[in-house]
């Protein structure tokens, strides 16, 4: 019997083949992964089919433009889902966000950047109410939120007078329908856009770096040197191609800057920070997270106080894109952020998905509409094939954990 | 080495074999789980099926009970003599072959004979329920399995023993030829467990054939005729409990142990190193006046004006039977985990201190293992590495000495990594990376992810509440020597067990409890299994409340 120590240990760990590191670590994430080449394959698909027109730079900004507020939402959702719970009424907060930003704009003059942070201010309050029901009375949030989408949904209707309101001032359409100013001489590209690219690779490939020695530094196992170097490189490649499409175009949507900065805050906060980890724990489960000194009330309110504010914001962003405040805005759009969580790797018991993950669920389902849509595929096959996908995504991930399960 | 006591079994002038399982081979992707198992159940006996965990017995019954169809395995299975080809669980019931799990599966909200008949019920001619039938046929297999209770009643109203005879009569009404019983006394107390034995033994006179997988040794020699061994997915040995007419000796303890473990084990409890500080008599965790309530029921007292202390560097047990409040006590103390506080304090180091909350009872120094770890402890979807960090993700921050430390609030997950590197060495916790899934894990390993938690934790003392139950020996030692080395650097104990023995091998002190109070102290020169028994079982003079 060898004895165990409970110092730490001064040699390293044993550490597995590299290959069989990759797989595991693969397999934790498959569905991320798989939606991921899911995804790569749909461009591949749709840009074969529509002779080129799916990957044009105009339609790109479009499919951006299109699906930003789907993704704002779908990343909020995620976390609710994570955190165990659902968000039903997303899509009435939406409308009723939009509501009230045209009635501070077009009714009261307020000017816009006031507007929309009391729009979001509206949004926080919403998701609290919900939030307070849910975290401090215990109410399951599937009911809770059911309420706020019959709620918010009516509050729009009162507010707006079952009229539309419009129209909003540039600044505030620019959120959804504006580019970055070009700035500098003519090339035959935007130049603000190449520059942000170059600083995406540089900070990307100074991460991977900081992140290789500190692995190596501490003797955690890596991944092989030629796996990284091609890891690297696709990573670049990526970033510039994208990088390119935009800038031969009208260059960096307004919209996309502050999806990226969504991403990587909430991304690095659920992944690395303290309360991040709490909502995995609150929603694998709740009891052992309890015992292990999570303060779950105060995560579950916090959760959707998160999710009020990027409802508020995808409805700034889709009432700036119709440039109106509609009482029959974001109908459905509930529905379509939890797909996009399912798809991208959200399961319905808690704990489990990524933000990003959530962001190519929802690409997942843009690129299906928006490429059956140059194609001239009807809304009516449209809407039955989005429910295979979903379907059949979920469906593959069950199936991988049986097999894997056993 | 000493030679092996048990004697292989004779073929000749024995009943037929009721169940052959030959040559069974069932592998994963890049696992092998059992190689060239063979299993051979004869009429009328009870045989023990007994390994560590991860040595394949589950996926032997899985095999045997059709969870894993007809082709998807290599070898052959024979059942009364013919081979037969199961391709689900329902078909290997239909030839009486019925499997009792760990977890029970009683619909809870459903009554007794609801749950007995449930997917076999008693039709009338028109094809809808015969709800005459159904209650007189429960009755009759109630009182067949001994359980005094109206079949109407339901099964969430049951304890966990009572569950189990549902079970047995639910197997019963399937007509059951030969019944697997997974763990049965797994969660029973000694009263349910000598009962369930009991039945066993009755069902066994009635022909009834039985496969008993179980960790409690002393049972297996209570009532198995024959026990297999399993390790590593290969079938080690079968030997004989009893023999009537062989001169062979008892099959002992330690002779199953080293079928299982593959090695001597001559004593089932690490030595322990003495704590050595300059603070080594110094009260750690005092604990005074405790007093809880029932959580539901406000007039039922659940432990009542408990003290106790222990010092740094003592393992302390606590003995009682089930129901007498020790993971009550626990869980209160704790961060009121449990039940209605109403008086008692706590200190640590000579210090009061809040444990109001769970995150105060954590600052004060307090950590608590639960006894169960699926439901209280583990992230069974999370991965290992996050399930270690998850009460100390404040303080996983980067350490590189010297150098800027990282954000407030956020992890650093090359740390975190490093340090469930670190717990997978050191505590021998099998698994080929610290990304995998916890619920991917045995339930020893499954253990050891809960013990780093708390050991990373740093508390000055920790509750453990059955820290091995549930798990195969070569584990348990494993994390006995972990326990031992906790107490050598100082750490104070309290060790919550109902396994007398473990106690005694480990423990300073053991305060015993009974009916909510304390009811004795016992050292460890004094203290035998029938001393404790008697705190145990003492009974208060008056009974308070109703």
């Amino acid at each position: 019997m060898t004895t165990t120590t409970t110092t730490p240990p001064e040699d390293p760990p044993a550490s597995p083949p590299a290959l069989t590191l990759l797989f595991h670590r693969a397999r934790a994430n498959m569905r991320q992964y798989g939606m991921l080449i899911a995804l790569v394959f749909l461009v591949v698909l749709f840009q074969i089919w529509t002779d080129g027109t799916l990957l044009l730079p105009n339609n790109v900004s479009n499919l951006i433009q299109q699906n930003s507020y789907i993704l704002i939402l779908a990343m909020g959702m995620m976390i609710v889902i994570i955190a165990g719970h659902i968000d039903l009424s997303v899509g009435s907060l939406v409308a009723f966000v939009g509501a009230m930003a045209a009635v501070l704009m077009v009714k009261h003059d307020l000017p816009w950047v006031p507007a929309l942070l009391l729009s979001l201010l509206i949004g926080a309050v919403a998701g609290a109410w919900q939030g307070f029901f849910i975290a401090y009375l215990g109410i399951p949030s599937f009911i809770v939120t059911l309420a706020g989408m019959l709620l918010f949904r009516g509050a729009t209707q009162i507010v707006l007078e079952g009229q539309s309101l419009a129209p909003f001032p540039d600044g505030f359409q620019d959120l959804a329908k504006g580019f970055l100013p070009e700035v500098g001489p003519y090339t035959q590209y935007h130049n603000p856009t190449l520059a942000l690219g170059l600083c995406a690779v540089v900070l990307l490939l100074l991460r991977e770096w900081r992140q290789r020695t500190r692995q190596l530094a501490l003797a955690l196992d890596v991944l092989p040197t030629g796996l990284w170097v091609a890891r690297c490189t696709a990573l670049t490649a990526a970033v510039v191609a994208f990088t390119l499409t935009l800038a031969s175009f009208h260059g960096v949507p307004v919209v996309m800057l502050l999806m990226g900065g969504l991403l990587l805050i909430l991304g690095h906060v659920m992944r690395n920070a303290v309360v991040g980890r709490h909502v995995y724990a609150l929603g694998g489960n709740k009891a052992a997270a309890q015992l292990s000194g999570v303060k779950d009330k105060r995560i579950t309110f916090a959760v959707f106080v998160t999710m009020g504010v990027l409802a508020a914001l995808a409805g700034c962003v889709y009432a700036a894109r119709l440039n109106a405040g509609t009482p029959q805005a974001g109908l459905n759009f509930e529905l379509e952020a939890i797909a996009a969580s399912f798809i991208g790797g959200a399961s319905m018991s808690g704990g489990v998905g990524t933000v990003m993950g959530a962001v190519i669920g929802g690409l997942v389902l843009g690129v299906l509409n928006n490429g059956m849509s140059l194609v001239g595929i009807g809304t009516d096959y449209q809407q039955v094939i989005k429910g295979l996908v979903l379907l059949a995504a979920v469906g593959f991930d069950v199936w991988n954990k049986r097999r894997a399960g056993r | 080495m000493t030679r092996p006591v048990g004697e292989p079994l004779p073929t000749a002038g024995r009943p037929r074999p009721v169940l052959e399982m030959r040559a069974i081979t069932k592998t994963f992707p890049g696992v092998t789980a059992l190689c060239d198992v063979h299993l051979t159940v004869r009429a009328g006996e009870i045989h023990a099926v007994c390994g560590e965990n991860g040595a394949g017995k589950s996926t032997l019954m899985k095999v045997l009970s059709g969870v894993y169809p007809h082709g998807s395995y290599g070898g052959e299975i024979r059942f009364e003599g013919e081979p037969v080809a199961f391709k689900d669980i329902r078909a290997s019931e239909q030839r009486g072959i019925v499997i009792i799990h760990q977890e029970l599966a009683l619909v809870p909200q459903l009554s007794i004979a609801e749950n007995i008949f449930l997917g076999n019920e008693q039709r009338s001619a028109r094809g809808t329920i015969d709800w005459n039938a159904t209650y007189r046929e429960a009755s009759r297999l109630l009182e067949r399995v001994g359980l005094r209770e109206k079949p109407q009643t339901p099964v969430a109203e049951l304890g966990v023993g009572q569950q189990q005879l549902v079970e047995i009569a639910k197997a019963l009404a399937k007509e059951v030829k030969l019944l697997i019983l997974d763990e049965p006394t797994a969660a029973l107390n000694d009263q349910d467990s000598a009962h369930l034995l009991e039945l066993i033994l009755q069902l066994r006179a009635h022909g009834v054939s039985g496969i008993v997988i179980s960790h409690k040794l002393n049972e297996i020699r209570a009532i198995a005729d024959s026990v297999t061994i399993l390790r590593d997915g290969r079938t080690i040995e079968t030997l004989t409990v009893r023999q009537a007419t062989s001169t062979a000796p008892e099959l002992s303890e330690e002779r199953l142990i080293r079928g299982m473990v593959g090695r001597d084990l001559d004593h089932r409890f690490p030595d322990r190193a003495p704590y050595r500080g300059e603070d080594a008599d110094q009260v750690a965790l005092a604990v005074g006046g405790w007093t809880v309530r029932h959580p539901v029921d406000h007039r039922r007292t659940v432990v009542d004006q408990v003290s106790l202390t222990v010092r740094r560097g003592e393992i302390v047990g606590l003995a009682g039977l089930m129901g007498a409040g020790r993971t009550e006590l626990a869980m209160s103390v704790f961060g009121r985990s449990y039940g209605q506080y109403v008086a008692g304090t706590v200190a640590v180091g000579g210090r009061e201190v809040d444990t109001r909350t769970v995150p105060a009872a954590i600052a004060a120094g307090l950590a608590y293992v639960t006894e169960d770890r699926k439901r209280y402890g583990l992230n069974l979807l999370d991965t290992l590495q996050r399930n270690v960090s998850l009460a100390s993700l404040p303080r996983m921050r980067r350490h590189d000495a010297g150098r800027r430390h990282g954000m407030r609030g956020f992890v650093d997950e090359h740390h975190e990594r490093r340090v469930a590197e670190h717990y997978r060495t050191a505590l021998h916790i099998k698994t080929p990376t610290v990304a995998e899934q916890v619920g991917r894990l045995s339930g020893g390993n499954q253990q050891k992810v809960v013990l780093s938690r708390w050991i990373h934790a740093d508390p000055q003392v920790l509750i453990l509440d059955e820290p091995t139950r549930g798990i195969d020996v070569g584990a348990k030692y494993e994390i006995y020597t972990v326990i031992g080395e906790l107490a050598a650097r100082g750490k104070a104990v309290l060790f919550l067990s109902s396994e007398l023995p473990e106690l005694l091998g480990m423990c300073d002190r053991i305060y015993t409890m009974a009916e909510g109070r304390l009811t004795g102290e016992v050292s460890r020169t004094e203290a035998t299994q029938e001393v404790l028994m008697r705190h145990m079982t003492l009974r208060r003079t008056t009974r308070n409340g109703s």
